[in-house]
């Protein structure tokens, strides 16, 4: 009996009413997220705290470059917006900022994987499935922004330490940034936001009241490579 | 059929056997990248398809070059090509298989490939890939042995083996086609967002193919001491010319266009590839090889007389080849993904575990040849004889 019950739930869990059973109460919810980057208030010390707070609850690995893996890093304003960059703008030009995954509302990625690895949910974030990947890398070539990273080798080599809440990948796998989802989905704010001291916003884009969209009405700002109309989450406010 | 494989000289053996070592180093070499992973490659964050994709991308165009003898065996008739289509036909097969096998090289985790039929996903136009390529296979190896097998029976093809060779002309086209768009869709990727792409791999295809087939021909002519007929390989060396002046012109209106407009988008591809970026000058070297043959190999082969020579013609194939593998095997993947989307440079070099997984591989496309070639001279001599 209990064996036919776990083979009608495995076929079709929405049966058991897993959709909701998987949901807890508190999670935070949103139509579409977003992400404001505030520049001026962007440090050397905020942005490796950033960095760090990412890496550690993911267990992202420490590999040199190029192979490596980056859910979150640091670029010169230069390289970010290099079509929306002069000579003259020399207080900019070098200044470093914080990069990730754009969580497009049109997202390239998604269209291009031939197993729906990558998805985007009911709420706009972009999602891997490290259990359905290939491994063939066509995101990375669809990614406009340079967001994501492949497991050349086994990750777990390159890890000190790792945070049993979050399940490190096996090699052969595409990963990034995934707007701390499943801290969200226990109703948290993502990990980077916490350690930002408030440099960096997250809300629903949807929502007049958020604090995403109260910095947007108030603050001038700019997202990556707008013309590709992929349309990037993440704001950077100058 | 099979049995005709069976029986060779000691020239034949000794080519198998030389095919199937390569095999086995590489497939130690694959041994290891399954262990270890791609970080034996020379593959990058910035970099992330190379070397495997890039003869992947060749070898569609070579496979679906069989079309340039059945348009005109099939649709206008031209007899000429009969008596060697099927050599053509045989070289798509085993292209085709190359291909198939270059795509699960390069996949990071090919223990799960069949999620692509799993969780089939046709916005994905590797999707749509992997049909027309598989399609296309099957297509080939039907009509190729059916037809064949109706010569050994001296009678002509069964009447519904036709709709499937009518069906292997689109079909054909399709798989370049397709595969150009894997590069030709992508935003942000500005060296291969362009309309253009496909009919350029179109071109590129149907002259490296034909010269493929033609040096194939007097390999066969040689060692196998069958005659593939002089009037099928001089309407050969026709297309391959007529093939490349389309070629180089697509390049000279695709340099222009990023030339000209001098956005610096596209233009920064175009300097890597032409003439290098930070010093970086490996694969502009290339380039200007690969368009130096090119010219070359076309100019000779204008002149009527030079085909006539089978030396020359032979010579120019080979130039033409060096030049066509070189746009699409080196440069085509590297110019795309340098400089990224930041604009950085970071290189791609293949390594050595690589290079010979990617030997073992066009080893194990020649092994195929080299029997499918032999069941096919073998039956055409017992009929003729």
């Amino acid at each position: 009996m209990a064996g036919i019950a776990a083979f009608g739930w495995s076929v079709c869990p929405s049966l058991a009413g897993a959709s909701r059973y998987f949901m807890e109460e508190e999670r935070l919810t949103a139509q579409q997220w977003a992400m404001a980057i505030d520049t001026r208030k962007l440090t050397g010390q905020i942005m490796d705290d950033c960095i760090e707070a990412c890496h550690s609850i993911h267990n992202v690995p420490d590999i040199p470059p190029h192979q490596d893996i980056k859910w979150m890093w640091t670029e010169p304003y230069d390289n970010l917006f290099y079509d929306q960059s002069h000579p003259y703008l020399s207080d900019k030009e070098d200044k470093q900022f914080l990069t990730l995954c754009n969580h497009c509302e049109n997202p390239p990625c998604v269209r291009v994987c031939p197993t729906r690895a990558t998805f985007r949910r009911p709420d706009g974030i972009v999602l891997m499935d490290f259990h359905r990947c290939i491994g063939c890398r066509f995101c990375m070539a669809g990614c406009p922004f340079g967001a994501r990273s492949f497991n050349f080798s086994d990750p777990r080599l390159h890890l000190e330490t790792i945070d049993p809440e979050y399940p490190t990948r096996s090699m052969g796998v595409v990963e990034k940034c995934e707007f701390c989802s499943h801290l969200l989905d226990k109703g948290q704010m993502p990990a980077c936001v916490v350690a930002s001291q408030g440099a960096l916003l997250f809300g629903d884009l949807n929502d007049p009241g958020s604090d995403v969209r109260r910095v947007l009405n108030t603050r001038y700002s700019l997202v990556r490579k707008p013309k590709l109309g992929t349309g990037p989450k993440v704001y950077y406010l100058i | 059929m099979l049995e005709k494989a069976l029986k060779g000289n000691i020239l034949y053996w000794g080519w198998l056997v030389f095919l199937l070592a390569i095999i086995g180093v590489g497939a130690g070499a694959y041994l290891m990248q399954l262990d270890r992973g791609l970080v034996i490659t020379g593959l990058n964050r910035e970099v992330s398809w190379g070397f495997y994709i890039a003869q992947f991308t060749f070898l569609v165009g070579v496979a679906a070059s069989a079309v340039m003898m059945v348009i005109p065996m099939y649709l206008h008739n031209f007899k000429v090509f009969g008596r060697m289509l099927i050599l053509g036909e045989f070289l798509a097969i085993a292209a085709v298989i190359m291909c198939l096998l270059f795509i699960v090289v390069d996949l990071g985790q090919p223990q799960r490939l069949m999620n692509v039929i799993i969780y089939a996903t046709p916005s994905s136009i590797l999707f749509w890939d992997m049909i027309v390529l598989n399609g296309y296979l099957f297509l080939n190896l039907l009509i190729g042995w059916v037809t064949l097998q109706s010569e050994r029976k001296q009678i002509g093809p069964p009447k519904w083996i036709k709709p499937f060779i009518y069906l292997s002309i689109p079909w054909a086209v399709s798989i370049h086609t397709v595969t150009a768009f894997l590069y030709a869709g992508l935003p942000g990727r500005d060296y291969w967002l362009s309309a253009v792409l496909a009919p350029s791999f179109l071109a590129s295809a149907f002259a490296a193919g034909p010269a493929l087939l033609i040096l194939l021909a007097l390999v066969v002519k040689v060692f196998a001491k069958w005659d593939p007929g002089k009037e099928a390989i001089q309407a050969l060396a026709k297309i391959v010319v007529y093939a490349m002046s389309i070629h180089l012109f697509i390049i000279v209106c695709k340099v222009f266009t990023a030339a000209y407009s001098q956005i610096p988008d596209k233009l920064y591809h175009y300097r890597y590839l032409y003439f290098g970026l930070e010093g970086h000058t490996t694969l502009a070297t290339f380039t200007w090889v690969a368009i130096a043959a090119g010219v070359t190999g076309f100019l000779v082969l204008l002149s009527s007389k030079n085909r006539q020579s089978e030396n020359i013609l032979a010579f120019s194939c080979l130039l033409i080849l060096i030049s066509t593998w070189t746009d699409k095997g080196l440069g085509l993947i590297s110019a795309g993904f340098i400089p990224n989307p930041m604009k950085q440079v970071v290189i791609y070099n293949p390594t050595q575990p690589e290079l010979l997984i990617t030997l073992s591989i066009w080893a194990t496309g020649f092994l195929i040849l080299t029997i499918l070639y032999k069941v096919a001279i073998g039956v055409k001599r017992e009929v003729e004889s």
